[in-house]
């Protein structure tokens, strides 16, 4: 029903330790290098083996924004698969099984003798062979692909599966079947193909990122495994650390010696560095803090998805001290955010953090390419030639930002104190002093309002009722507005890739015009909604919640839509 | 600049008048002066506590930190900057209680900084409660039956993992204080020394006339190399005597050497973003 015929929606179900992943990246890619746009989505658990996953892309010939949730390609690997999403198949589609798992006298069904194509462990690769063939992509595509893929366990291994792509592609041309492919896509544009969690990484190093620390924990841990695949090349020292709580207090002191520095985690590790944060804040030191969102409390569900620790992020951290907080809403913004997080850290010298999900961490999506910009980048510092001695660390200016020195780089010493301070760095009780140096810090909070990134609005000017959404959720609520102005409802959405500071100008404007204002979050509570309560007055008329650890889809949105419009 | 004082400065001090602190700052001075370091050379990290004040009294970089986190944002900034000279300083709950396992994975990596603890086996800025080291039946107000707990040996600890310096030395011996953290300093790799450090407020069992009665320093022909010997001195009583000297040695690649990254000098102050980002870009182009 949401759906244009420029559109192809493909699910692939099956147990961990299938190679579900590695078919699923695989076709992404093929699709992606074909030429079409595509956004990919994983859900898993949290096991190595066995399991029910699924892999779903959604490619087309413009760039897709939320996942699909009908689909034209179901690929099963298990017995699972059918009745957990046998119902999602739209009129006209097909679906590809093992002739075991599958009954072949359906209509719509290809029940496949994988057995006969060869070893069952490139099974899945021969399952790729037959969607290649059923999505209306060449096979040359697909091989060059799987070369690539195979290309460093080579010899037999590599033999094996280029043999068992083929034969599941020439099993399926001989099927009268039919093909459920795109239509052919114009002319190849250069663009990238990347994570969330990816680009959040390539962010970072963009960014002059020189020195990483973390523990692991899903969904956070790919962007460290990015940063560190580029490390050496880039020349970033990247720790795994003994707990969150040495990461942070170890990438503040790399910091504070002149390494911009990134952590990353999700909740529960995020919640061990809290006091690190505050540490950050007090001492003054700049430090981008990725927090990737899992549904908690707790361990909760460790590889779903939700949008529940914003509050934790919001208030993370004993004592007042200035903060921002942004949430990217594409992976591309993941990019934009992360550099836009390090230029503020660096400036005002505080922590600043990108809140992301798991749903957006591990979407992989085409994207225009991102610009490789060259040149200096933080720790912005002044020149220490021009400082008068004794070196005044927190000196007390207008705007709150003190000029920063390293120390070691020259003859000033660099005193930084998680006690209150004085301008030197020197512990100092007294009240009056104490007023002068909380005043200077949350100055900065004032310059860091000055300059927010502006929320994207959807639908255009003219509306009776504003969805309100942050981060991940965005491509949902705007394929949702979509469908509504296409049913002739007036609707359009705000999606905030800042949400600390507040854009509360543009929430103002925008939610002035509507008679309706909807909130839609990623958890039970409305944590956006009752923020922005609290700031401005602004009352919600309603409120959309999902917290099954699912993403929040298009299909969700507009069902729990009807009856509030 | 022709003594320690002048060159490290004097400040006035929140200790309680004839703390042990005294005596190990102006020994971390004479050491830092004797070894020929200059402020600016140097990065003194702390926790928080008593002992975790003594970078306030030194004329130095420092950054002051949390209590029991000394010292991973002092391995955070020889990472950053492997030409500052890093030490971390601070008492016995920051180091071996609250920060344990930091000092656990410390020793794993070896990077090459000291770790001085200040270690007068009582919880100072708190007043007076039990701490990791305090003997076993320790009374104190809130352990009024005494301290419940077997007390932590740092330098069985330390020499068990083979950690790449351990020594032991006393606030009453200062210039044998001095010769160990200069040493320490010196030392390439992990360098821990522990230092007994009387608290005239709050520990009234473990006094200077305490210690005098038990320490003796280790015998000139004492070999640090052997493993075997430390333990053994690592093991001795204390309610019976005190080593005090260079316990345990043992030459490893340091951590920042495991950087091929850290080759070209210090990444901290690097942040030009080269033209290698293209490249990196690229590889997810499609
Ligand atoms: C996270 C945290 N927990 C507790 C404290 C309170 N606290 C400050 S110092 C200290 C213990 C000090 O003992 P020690 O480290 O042995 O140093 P000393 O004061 O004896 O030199 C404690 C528990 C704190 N500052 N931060
Ligand atoms: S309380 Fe003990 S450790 Fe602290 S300053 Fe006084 S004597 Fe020294």
């Amino acid at each position: 029903m949401l759906k244009s015929n420029k559109i192809i929606d493909i699910l692939i179900g099956g147990e961990a330790g299938q190679g579900l992943a590695t078919v699923g990246s695989l076709l992404a890619r093929s699709l992606a290098s074909r030429g079409y746009e595509i956004l990919a989505t994983q859900t898993y658990l949290s096991r190595i083996r066995g399991g029910h996953n699924t892999y779903q892309i959604r490619a087309g010939l413009s760039s897709p924004r939320s996942p699909g949730e009908d689909f034209d390609l179901i690929l099963a690997l298990d017995r699972e698969t059918i009745p957990l999403h046998g119902h999602r198949l739209e009129s006209g589609g097909l679906v590809i099984g093992d002739q075991e798992i599958v009954d072949a006298s359906l209509a719509g069904t290809m029940a496949v003798p994988f057995r006969e194509m060869g070893p069952s462990r490139t099974m899945n690769v021969s399952a790729l062979g037959v969607l290649t063939h059923v999505a209306g992509l060449p096979l040359d595509v697909v091989e060059s692909e799987v070369r690539w893929a195979f290309s460093k366990a080579g010899g037999k291994i590599l033999d094996d599966n280029v043999a068992a792509l083929r034969a599941g592609y020439g099993w399926a041309e001989k099927q009268d079947k039919g093909r459920r492919g795109l239509p052919p896509p114009g002319r190849k544009k250069k663009r990238m193909l990347m994570t969330g969690n990816d680009a959040i990484a390539l962010g970072a190093l963009a960014s002059g990122l020189k020195f990483c620390a973390y523990y692991p924990m899903t969904p956070a841990t790919s962007i460290v495994l990015a940063v560190t695949r580029f490390s050496e090349a880039m020349g970033c020292v990247v720790e795994q650390a003994e707990d969150e709580i040495s990461a942070v207090n170890m990438a503040v002191g790399a910091s504070f010696a002149g390494a911009p520095s990134l952590v990353a985690t999700s909740g529960g590790g995020f919640a061990l560095m809290t006091e690190g944060v505050s540490l950050a804040g007090m001492t003054e030191t700049p430090i981008v803090i990725a927090v990737a969102q899992r549904p908690g409390p707790a361990t909760g569900l460790p590889t779903r998805t939700e949008q529940a620790d914003l509050n934790l992020v919001l208030y993370a951290g004993h004592g007042e001290f200035p903060r921002a907080v942004l949430t990217p809403t594409s992976v591309e913004e993941c990019f934009l955010a992360t550099k836009r997080a390090f230029y503020l850290s660096e400036k005002y010298q505080t922590p600043v953090f990108v809140l992301t999900d798991q749903h957006l961490a591990d979407s992989l999506a085409t994207i225009p390419p991102l610009p490789a910009e060259t040149g200096d980048a933080g720790p912005a510092t002044a020149d220490p030639a021009e400082v008068q001695a004794p070196y005044r660390r927190y000196a007390l200016t207008q705007d709150g930002i003190s000029p920063r020195l390293l120390p070691g780089f020259s003859h000033h010493l660099v005193r930084a104190d998680s006690d209150e301070h004085n301008e030197e760095g020197v512990i100092e009780e007294d009240p009056a002093n104490r007023i002068l140096m909380h005043e200077k810090r949350l100055r900065k909070g004032a310059g860091m309002e000055q300059e927010v990134m502006e929320p994207h609005l959807h639908g255009g000017e003219g509306f009776q009722t504003l969805l309100v959404c942050w981060g991940s959720s965005r491509g949902a609520v705007e394929d949702c507005i979509d469908h509504l102005r296409s049913e002739g409802i007036m609707a359009s959405s705000l999606s905030l890739p800042q949400v600390w500071p507040l854009p509360k100008s543009a929430l103002a404007k925008w939610t002035q015009k509507a008679e309706k204002v909807i909130f839609v979050e990623g958890n039970a509570t409305g944590q956006l909604a009752r923020l922005v309560r609290a700031e401005t007055g602004i009352e919600s008329h309603g409120m959309i919640t999902r917290y099954d650890g699912l993403a929040l889809t298009t299909g969700y949105i507009v069902n729990a839509l009807k009856g509030m419009i | 600049m022709s003594d320690p004082e002048t060159r490290f400065g004097k400040y006035e001090t929140a200790w309680c008048p004839g703390c042990g602190d005294f005596m190990v700052l102006k020994a971390l001075k004479k050491a830092l002066f004797e070894a020929d370091l200059h402020p600016h050379q140097i990065l003194l990290t702390s926790g928080i506590g008593q002992a975790a004040k003594m970078p306030q009294y030194l004329h130095c970089n420092m950054f002051n930190g949390l209590h029991g986190r000394s010292i991973p944002p002092a391995i955070g900034a020889k990472l950053a900057n492997p030409e500052l000279i890093v030490i971390a300083v601070s008492g016995d709950g920051c180091i071996y209680g609250e920060g344990g396992n930091h000092l656990m994975a410390a020793i794993r990596r070896n990077p090459d900084i000291t770790v001085l603890v200040c270690n007068n086996m009582v919880y100072g800025l708190t007043k007076g409660q039990a701490s990791p080291t305090s003997f076993q039946g320790f009374k104190t107000k809130a352990q009024p039956r005494g301290a419940p707990w077997q007390a932590f040996n740092p330098i069985a600890f330390a020499v068990s993992m083979e950690c790449s310096f351990v020594a032991r030395g006393y606030a009453g011996e200062v210039d044998h204080l001095a010769a160990l953290i200069k040493e320490a300093v010196s030392h390439r790799g992990l360098a821990l020394v522990d230092i007994l450090q009387p608290c005239v407020t709050f520990n009234h069992v473990n006094t200077y006339r305490w210690f005098k009665e038990r320490c003796y320093l280790l015998p000139s022909g004492y070999d640090p190399s052997s493993w075997e010997e430390a333990m053994n001195i690592a093991r001795e009583d204390m309610e019976e005597r005190i080593a005090l000297g260079v316990i345990f040695k043992k030459e490893m690649p340091t951590f920042e050497e495991r950087f091929p990254q850290l080759a070209q000098g210090p990444v901290a102050g690097r942040a030009r973003v080269g033209p290698e980002i293209a490249s990196v870009l690229s590889e997810f182009e499609i």
